[in-house]
């Protein structure tokens, strides 16, 4: 007999009708499914009541894969086989996993993703991550008496195009049918019903097992917008219980862990950090393969003082998304905890101190990125009648134009929101220039080969004008799908052309992270960079300049001396455009600005008497 | 005769309406549809219609429109668990053959 839910006024399904919605949390560390029943969002518990499914999968020669407790309980014995925190490879290669070689899996380098080696054969991250979902939808299949409509699966806002298609292609394998992938602290947001406030301004800090994310939403007239987005995509509680486990180490002494040991004391610490959420002291027993004894004894203190740290590098990235929202922390009207690693006292007490202000914590922290899944599927499968949420998202990159020299003109900011269209006006670099290229970038980086290219278009048909005169407005557009369409157009002539881009296709492997960290990173060395090409520019217009003033009037108008004086000058700087030091090419820049000043003001003076010479002086003055 | 909720139920629907946030109570009914001729219907109310009757039940207000009563005489509304799945049962002593899955039925 099929059991049945309260359904919202008006809305209940016809018999075999029923529209069955889950959300799902696909975690680095524990993944979970939660549904939205009789008008309740909650976590669906396995048969011994356990919510929270480790994100682990162990292969064995032969038979289905064990997922979960089981196969997290043979981590240590099987490492080869049993994979765990596999959402830091999904999408990836070998070479963009930090730390691959700490881990103890075989792995396969392939194009595009990497491999990992088991017992059942070479499996990859996408693989690993389906039988984590299949074990999620059997399980919501069983709770909720049917077949599955579609499935709502959170990802980190920080997943790039390969990273969330390979998401969806995991959740296909599944069979599961991918209402939407959305982003973990939209979710949490939802869940916490921050979307009934009137408005306000939000901060989502995120620390999961393996990610860090901090966004921050802006509410408006029930619109969630994303004003900001920033995290480290490699730090979590993992590096926590990695911190743990150093210590256990170097305190016992242990010279040489096998894989086994370390297995067994990464569990060990991974148990002591959790034991110091609720106490003051964590005591450590192991056996080693060695036959090694410990015994030690971690006091919350020592733990806190070990990882202050790894709570510091949470708080950059916080920053920097505050600053990118243009927000100060009185902006901010609430601050919502996410993910396990956040029940720690110290991370709890490092965010309420950051902010002046006691973080959201009501609900579990572990839960309630499923939760705002599920009430989001509902929404989707049409059983909830609101048309409330609409969610704006951001540009994650900045997108713009390279400029002479292989410099990057930004256009569109980093987090402007979609829809978003901005233009700017160009112009010809030489006389008589009669067609532009046009090089879309996206990235932060100052040069253009340090972005990303999207696209390449000219536009032709300038007429012969002087360098500068041309004006040529560039305007970009990116639709609410992240489409991005480029027009140019020369205002004199009126000659247009335009092309489209999808801006986030194919920015795989990390690339979005690791861009933006590269724009911190090189910021000063991007400077110097900048600086440098400007004055190579800037010296080769100056001497393109020069040369045409020579060849026209350099015999007429000057000595010897000076056209000697001018020609060293112009040598000079020549020699220092092919050298690094940008201060050095400004000085001759200058220096050579200074040797043609009384070239100019006499060319000035013979054109204007040009100009002058046989005109009546009512005529000039008319 | 009456219509009327189990313990058990009528808990789950005030905590469901209390989660909720908002509701005066619970409507059943039934609908010509269905693989069986008829069909259970279990919503939320938000406003009484001038027609309905009410039971009330462990506190919990139940509303149902006269045309209904007449196929659900005497139902007792149950909350049961069967395996990982929960949810709502009628025993309806009218029903004189269902569907296999039981969501539609006769009379």
């Amino acid at each position: 007999m099929a059991l049945l839910h309260i359904a919202e006024p008006g809305l209940c399904a016809d018999p075999h009708q029923h529209r069955l919605a889950v959300g799902i949390d696909l975690g680095t560390t524990n993944s979970l499914v939660a549904t939205v029943r009789s008008g309740s969002a909650a976590v669906l518990e396995d048969e011994s009541g356990r919510a929270l499914l480790p994100s682990v999968v162990r292969y064995r020669q032969n038979g289905i894969p064990e997922v979960g407790l089981a196969a997290q309980l043979r981590q240590t014995d099987d490492p080869h086989n049993t994979i765990a925190s596999v959402k830091r490879f999904m999408g990836r290669g070998l070479k963009d996993v930090p730390g691959a070689s700490a881990t103890p899996y075989r792995f396969v380098d392939a194009p595009g993703m990497v491999r990992i080696e088991t017992h059942a054969g070479v499996k990859s991250p996408v693989e690993v991550s389906a039988e984590i979902l299949k074990v999620l939808r059997s399980r919501a299949e069983a709770s909720l008496g049917g077949e599955l409509t579609g499935a709502v699966i959170t990802v980190p806002a920080y997943f790039d195009d390969a990273q969330r298609q390979a998401t969806k292609d995991a959740a296909r394998l599944a069979g599961l049918n991918v209402l939407r992938l959305l982003n973990e602290p939209t979710a949490a947001a939802i869940a916490y019903g921050l979307d009934t406030a009137s408005q306000g301004t939000f901060c989502i800090y995120d620390l999961g097992g393996g990610t860090f994310d901090i966004s921050i939403l802006r509410l408006r007239q029930g619109i969630f917008e994303v004003v900001a987005t920033n995290g480290d995509s490699a730090l979590g509680g993992d590096d926590f219980d990695e911190c743990i486990y150093r210590w256990i180490v170097e305190q016992g002494g242990v010279a040489e862990a096998s894989v086994t040991d370390s297995r067994l004391l990464l569990s060990l610490a991974r148990k002591a950090k959790e034991t110091l959420t609720g106490h003051d002291e964590a005591r450590i027993r192991a056996t080693l393969a060695s036959g090694v004894e410990l015994d030690l004894s971690l006091a919350a203190e020592t733990f806190f003082a070990l990882t202050a740290g790894l709570i510091a590098k949470t708080l950059g990235p916080t920053r920097k998304a505050l600053r990118d929202a243009g927000l100060g922390m009185d902006d901010i009207d609430g601050v919502v905890l996410v993910g396990g690693s956040t029940r720690m006292r110290h991370v709890r007490a490092a965010v309420a101190d950051f902010f002046k202000r006691e973080p959201l914590t009501n609900l579990d922290p572990d839960k309630v990125v499923a939760l705002g899944a599920a009430m989001q599927a509902n929404l989707l499968v049409g059983n909830h009648k609101t048309d409330d949420w609409l969610l704006l998202d951001v540009i994650p990159l900045s997108l713009g134009l390279e400029t002479m020299g292989g410099l990057v003109e930004k256009v569109v900011p980093r987090n402007a929101t979609l829809p978003v269209a901005r233009a700017q006006e160009f112009t010809t670099f030489k006389d008589g220039q009669t067609a532009i290229s046009i090089h879309v970038v996206q990235g932060e980086r100052e040069l253009v080969g340090d972005c990303r290219s999207l696209a390449r278009f000219e536009l032709r048909g300038i007429p012969p004008m002087v360098a500068g005169a041309a004006r040529i407005r560039v305007a970009f557009q990116v639709d609410a799908d992240g489409l991005l369409s480029v027009s140019a157009h020369e205002q004199t002539s009126g000659v247009q052309t335009a092309i489209e881009v999808k801006p986030s296709y194919g920015l795989g492997d990390d690339e979005i992270a690791r861009m933006l960290q590269d724009s911190f990173t090189h910021a000063k060395n991007d400077m110097d960079a900048r600086n440098l090409r400007e004055q190579r520019v800037d010296g080769l217009r100056l001497l393109e300049a020069t040369q045409a003033a020579l060849d026209a009037d350099g015999l007429r108008l000057l000595s010897d001396t000076e056209r000697i004086a001018i020609g060293r000058a112009m040598d000079t700087l020549q020699v220092l455009l092919n050298g690094q030091d940008h201060v050095a090419i400004k000085r001759a820049a200058d220096s050579l600005n200074r040797a043609t000043a009384q070239f100019a003001a006499r060319r000035m003076d013979a054109s204007i008497q040009r100009a002058l010479t046989g005109r009546r002086l009512d005529a000039i003055e008319a | 005769m009456a219509i009327t909720l189990s313990e058990r139920a009528a808990n789950r629907v005030q905590k469901f309406l209390d989660q909720r946030g908002k509701g005066v109570g619970l409507r059943l009914g039934v609908r010509t549809s269905g693989c069986s001729g008829m069909a259970y219907t279990l919503e939320f109310v938000d406003e009484t219609l001038p027609d309905d009757i009410a039971f009330v039940s462990y506190g919990v207000t139940v509303l149902i429109d006269p045309k209904s009563l007449t196929f659900l005489e005497g139902t007792e509304l149950d909350f049961v668990r069967e395996g990982l799945n929960e949810g709502f049962k009628f025993n309806n002593p009218n029903v004189k053959n269902s569907c296999g899955c039981g969501e539609s039925f006769n009379v």
